[in-house]
């Protein structure tokens, strides 16, 4: 057992007088408000709710290979259920979330994948660029493969 | 060393989110120029069916849709931390069992195809 620090008792214990400065933190808005009030933390936080756009759309195309499965009336119900200016606007906002999943993800590739050549490491703009390259790359392909190229 | 579950689970999120990363915005513009009126070929029923019917077609679809679940399913249970919901092994629950059950029902779907 080590004796308590008094420097650490607090106030209303009745040690000492002090009253230390103890910062209310909302739970729910901290990211809004000092001392995270900091572009750096409004970054973090988009790029973490992208989550909650991929998981909808992930969704989206559970439902749609369901309908798939269940024959072609079925299917093409589905796909005139989410033809309309609604549904392409929120499609356009998922899409606005999902590029910024991806340049998010790509932009730390350097942290994530560093490669070393020799005493060297290669700079990151290389690993950033070949991520953004394979992506140019797959997402051609996938038009094509899908007949809109 | 004491053992943990985190590395299944990160792994899963990371797989997800670099699968996600490469695929997802090409996958919702397809989705999108449906909701345009402008459906691309590949997602008329013979086509999508003809696709899905193949293993290389099963395969693709499992992997996009389980590794997006589970990649959404882990950053969801941090993100709802910062927004202020503290309970996280109930949270951590919840959002692992929405995945899993998805993971099953895509198996359930794609073998019917």
């Amino acid at each position: 057992m080590t004796t308590p620090n008094p420097d650490f008792v607090r106030p209303d214990e009745g040690l000492i007088g002090r009253k230390p400065f103890v910062r209310e933190i909302s739970k729910t808005g901290w990211y809004l408000k000092p001392p995270f009030k900091h572009p750096r933390y409004l970054r973090y936080m988009s790029r973490e709710v992208t989550c909650v756009f991929i998981g909808a759309f992930t969704l989206l195309l559970l439902c749609a290979v369901e309908r798939l499965s269940r024959g072609q009336a079925a299917y093409e119900s589905f796909l005139a259920a989410i033809t309309g200016p609604w549904s392409a606007l929120g499609l356009l906002i998922v899409l606005a979330f999902a590029v910024h999943n991806a340049t998010s993800w790509f932009n730390v590739t350097p942290k994530a994948l560093p490669v070393q050549l020799g005493e060297e490491f290669l700079p990151g703009k290389y690993i950033v660029g070949a991520h953004y390259a394979v992506w140019a790359i797959a997402s051609v392909l996938v038009l094509y493969f899908a007949g809109v190229l | 060393m004491a053992k943990s579950n985190k590395p299944i689970f990160w792994s899963l999120f990371a797989a997800g989110g670099t699968l996600a990363a490469f695929l997802a915005p090409v996958l919702v513009l397809l989705f999108l120029l449906v909701a345009l009126g402008h459906a691309p070929a590949l997602l008329s029923y013979a086509q999508l069916h003809a696709f899905a019917a193949g293993w290389f077609g099963k395969l693709f679809l499992l992997a996009v849709i389980t590794l997006f679940l589970w990649h959404a399913a882990h950053r969801l249970r941090v993100t709802l931390h910062d927004f202020g919901l503290r309970q996280d092994a109930m949270v951590a629950i919840v959002v692992y069992l929405m995945a899993a059950a998805g993971t099953v029902l895509s198996v359930v779907y794609l073998l019917r195809i």
